[in-house]
């Protein structure tokens, strides 16, 4: 089954080729150390998912590209095709001359209606040309006005015209200081809304991805496309095949259903995370050798203690002794230390993967009491190596991973929300008042949920 | 320009209008377009023209530059700055039918440009706008460059800007105003200044205020770094913000000349990144989105750093980070104001050229703790990557500061009038005005004042504590 991806406004857009290029240079272009019959199966099982083949063989993405300027779009064009390896269809993009703004409001209110009829044919064109649709992937930042606004308006339509196929916004959480100034704004409204459309936002950190760069890549001057590339590895990692039964060789064909009712066992918690081991910057690679157990031991620390990365792990959280009642359990305090979780995938990739002993995300303690460890956690395999890691594991989590920042970002809309700073900007484009209220009510009782796990 | 956009029309046309200033930004940007090709950065403010087609002669979208003609209106209400530049080297980038001239001038006298020149060119200045319009493709903005002090610039400038409200209301209103110095030689400048402030206020989405005195403080400045030498390294030339960028031929410039520049700059860096492309792009509308919470605080101080570019090609990251550090030390302002003693309401750094997030973020963090930001914009940054640097420039950057320093201004020029108003000097040149009473002045002068209280107000929770606002509770 196919995964239609739907790009909006520039980070939607930028980050949405990095995803293809990374997905087609892991299915064609790494040794992927494994037989060449299940190589081969690999590879068409990522173009099921990913591509389209055209009459000459050339491989096309499967994706609409939407922006309200022309420059992104017009760049990212020139980029697939300089790189000659894949390409976007011609046909599958929308641009328009003057953006949002940075003003949600005007992309949800304005933009939407106004472009709905020929974005919409666009993404139902698309859909044709898959034989089966498993879903979509919205790729969209929060913190501007064409993802978040527009974006959010798309996610609603495809909602209503297509509300079997299941639909994952990959959200673009902002730098906590200094990308837009009505960033905790843009948010607010847009996870309130997608709370409402979406099936699961997979939250991208870009503070924690700048990170990563830093101490994990060694990369000395960031840019965003190094930025991009971190958390298009993270998605692939997460998106390419994997079998679909334990000793089965064959791949796995819903990749989102599947995803889903893992990981969304109930409607109030839709909130995931991803975390992928190891990363690290070539040079390093070259002198490293990784075992399961080391690999697992870290990033089931990395679940428990809510590390962004495998640097800075604060090993001494430990999961709450067991046998003690859950109930009584301390409240919120913006302190979290130990962190629970409804569901967890474990996504294993390379070398002698059966032997891996995943005994350590079974264990009761790490869940919420109402969803037995059995149906809480399960794990992904194959044979096959993803990137140019011989041994590599992706944790996909629904989690208390993002309460603190969640609550900050509302704590913050919230402060600026009592000035009344900047709501003309959204009045005048029909966002009330009395609509940020309800998208801060609906906030702070997700807050309250995660919390009271 | 390698672009390999088919068939998608120029984008972001803006408008322009000037006022008795000559035409440095215009200048500037012919310099940066002598390449030859027609591409959308340049349509964003000219007109590709086939000269020899009769008539009108039609609009050409792509390819090479036949004749380039300015999307923008020129208005004098006398002929001799008008007359001169149409004699110079850009006489060609003009055509009459973008003039408005006259002959007599508005003798320093707000009330003759506004009410006098207003009505009697309203219908004709709204022609010549009307069709310039109809040749952008996508209207986004007027940028509307005028003088504060004298009659022109600011009594017809913002006639101009009430027109622009009421015929194109979706249409950006940016301001570039010059404010009088307090040595200005214009006597009834004060009057001006106040009668057009309250324009301002009401109709102008954005205000870029700049004073004379800066820019000149910057040139000198600027000379003592040349001359002295003594930084031991030789300034690269024409990389000076004051100098034309890439200008062909060398000619003796005058200081007004230099003072034109910095401001062509400020407006060249203001728009690259809608013009350009970048990784994280800055549309026009985004700047009062992000800068202005409140609709009449929308008057921002501008700094442009670096002012000149040292030769040798290596950029270590301490003079990269020498840019953000001056781009908020006083010196630096386009007008007088210290934006580092004051409180920000929002900020804007706008950067081109080979600069990174992580020197962005870098810098945001390092400077942070020495600013201070309005308790409920503690985050307030904004920020854009544009990747094509000023000419002669390996980096340049914009800060646009949205900061009750800018009260400054507003409180000595109030006090100017005042000393002025009190004696009644020069009033009865107003009030034999059509139209005019002296009810205008003391309107203009209680908008004023309350445009300061509210920068008092914000003043004054400085010194409280952040508080921490009771939130939302759920029942659970």
């Amino acid at each position: 089954m196919s995964i239609l991806t739907v790009q909006l406004g520039q980070c939607g857009n930028q980050i949405g080729f990095e995803v293809f290029d990374a997905l087609f240079s892991d299915s064609y272009c790494s040794p992927g150390l494994c037989s060449k019959k299940e190589n081969e199966a690999y590879q068409a099982s990522c173009k099921e998912r990913f591509f389209s083949e055209e009459g000459n063989g050339d491989l096309v993405a499967r994706a609409v590209l939407v922006d309200m300027e022309p420059k992104v779009i017009n760049q990212t064009l020139l980029k697939a095709s300089q790189a000659g390896r894949w390409k976007y269809s011609q046909h599958a993009c929308f641009c328009q001359k003057q953006g949002s703004g940075n003003n949600w409001a005007y992309g949800y209110s304005v933009h939407g209606p106004r472009h709905e009829e020929s974005i919409m044919n666009l993404i139902q064109k698309e859909v044709e040309k898959c034989d089966s649709l498993s879903g979509f992937s919205i790729i969209m930042s929060m913190a501007g006005g064409t993802g978040s606004g527009l974006g959010t308006f798309i996610t609603q339509k495809l909602q209503d015209q297509f509300p079997k196929s299941l639909k994952m916004n990959q959200v673009v959480w902002p730098y906590g200081t200094g990308e837009v100034v009505v960033q905790n704004y843009n948010s607010i409204l847009t996870l309130s809304h997608l709370y409402r459309s979406s099936d699961a936002l997979l939250v991208h950190d870009n503070d924690a991805i700048h990170k990563i760069c830093e101490k994990r890549m060694n990369i000395r001057q960031i840019s965003f496309s190094d930025i991009n590339q971190v958390l298009a590895h993270q998605l692939g990692s997460m998106f390419q095949p994997t079998y679909s039964a334990e000793g089965s060789f064959h791949y796995r064909r819903s990749p989102l259903g599947d995803l889903m009712e893992i990981l969304v066992p109930h409607p109030e918690f839709k909130m995931l995370g991803v975390r992928s081991i190891p990363q690290m910057s070539e040079s390093s690679l070259a002198y490293s050798t990784f075992t399961w157990a080391g690999l697992l031991k870290h990033l089931r620390q990395m679940l428990i203690s809510n590390a962004k990365m495998e640097e800075g792990i604060n090993w001494h959280v430990r999961p709450p002794v067991s046998g003690l009642p859950t109930l009584g359990k301390t409240p919120c305090n913006k302190e979290l230390h130990f962190n629970t979780s409804i569901a967890n995938l474990v996504i294993l990739r390379g070398k002698d993967v059966q032997s891996a002993d995943l005994g350590g995300f079974k264990d009761p303690a790490l869940y919420t009491s109402w969803l037995a460890p059995a149906d809480a956690f399960n794990a992904w395999k194959t044979q096959r190596a993803f990137n140019k890691y011989e041994k590599s594991a992706t944790l996909v989590s629904n989690s208390q991973f993002l309460v603190k920042p969640l609550d900050l970002i509302v704590g913050k809309a919230w402060n600026m929300f009592a000035s009344k700073a900047y709501i003309h900007q959204y009045t005048k484009f029909g966002i009330e008042e009395e609509d940020f209220l309800d998208s801060f009510s609906l906030l702070e009782q997700v807050i309250s949920s995660y919390c009271n796990l | 320009m390698g672009r390999c956009v088919t068939t998608t029309p120029p984008e972001f046309p803006d408008r322009f209008f000037q006022f008795s200033r000559p035409l440095a930004f215009i200048h500037v940007l012919v310099k940066i377009t002598e390449r030859g090709i027609y591409d959308e950065a340049i349509s964003s403010f000219f007109r590709n023209v086939d000269t020899r087609a009769v008539g009108d002669g039609g609009s050409i979208s792509k390819g090479r530059i036949c004749s380039l003609k300015a999307r923008a209106v020129l208005i004098d209400m006398e002929e001799g700055v008008v007359n001169e530049m149409l004699q110079g080297p850009l006489r060609d980038v003009f055509d009459s039918k973008q003039l408005i001239t006259d002959i007599s001038g508005s003798g320093n006298n707000w009330a003759v440009g506004h009410k006098v020149f207003g009505s009697q060119y309203q219908e004709k200045i709204l022609e010549k706008l009307r069709k310039s319009a109809e040749q952008c493709d996508c209207l986004q903005c007027f940028f509307i460059i005028h003088s504060m002090g004298g009659g022109t610039g600011s009594g017809l400038g913002t006639f101009l800007l009430k027109v622009l409200e009421d015929e194109f209301p979706e249409v950006y209103r940016f301001v570039t105003s010059v404010y009088p110095s307090s040595e200005d030689d214009v006597i009834t400048s004060p009057y001006n200044s106040i009668l057009a402030m309250k324009e301002l206020n009401e109709h102008a989405d954005c205000v870029l205020p700049i004073d004379n005195q800066s820019l000149f403080d910057i040139i000198s400045k600027i000379d003592t770094v040349v001359k002295s030498g003594k930084l031991g390294k030789t300034v690269k030339p024409k990389s000076l913000v004051t100098s034309s960028v890439g200008a062909s031929r060398k000619r003796h410039q005058k200081p007004f000349d230099a003072m034109n520049n910095i401001v062509a700059n400020l407006l060249l860096n203001l728009t690259s990144s809608a013009r350009f492309e970048g990784s994280l792009n800055m549309d026009l509308n985004e700047i009062s989105m992000n800068l202005v919470p409140f609709p009449q605080l929308h008057y921002l101080v501008s700094s442009l750093t670096p002012l000149y570019t040292l030769a040798d090609v290596n950029v270590p990251p301490r003079r990269l980070d020498q840019m953000f550090s001056d781009a908020f030390s006083k010196d630096h302002q386009l007008i007088r104001a210290d934006p580092k003693h004051n409180l920000y309401l929002a900020c804007a750094l706008m950067v081109r050229g080979d600069v990174q997030i992580s020197d962005l973020r870098r810098n945001i963090e390092r400077l942070k703790p020495s600013l201070q930001f309005v308790s409920w914009n503690q985050e307030g940054w904004k920020t854009s990557l544009c990747s094509v640097p000023p000419v002669g420039h390996s980096h340049s950057l914009l800060a646009l500061a949205n900061n009750t320093c800018v009260k400054t201004t507003f409180v000595e020029l109030k006090e100017r009038f005042t000393r002025l108003y009190k004696k009644k000097a020069h009033l009865h040149h107003y009030l034999q005005v059509e139209g005019m009473e002296e009810g205008c002045f003391s309107e203009a002068v209680s908008s004023l004042s309350a445009l300061i209280q509210e920068y008092n107000q914000l003043d004054a929770t400085k010194s409280m504590p952040v508080q921490e606002l009771p939130r939302l509770r759920i029942a659970v």
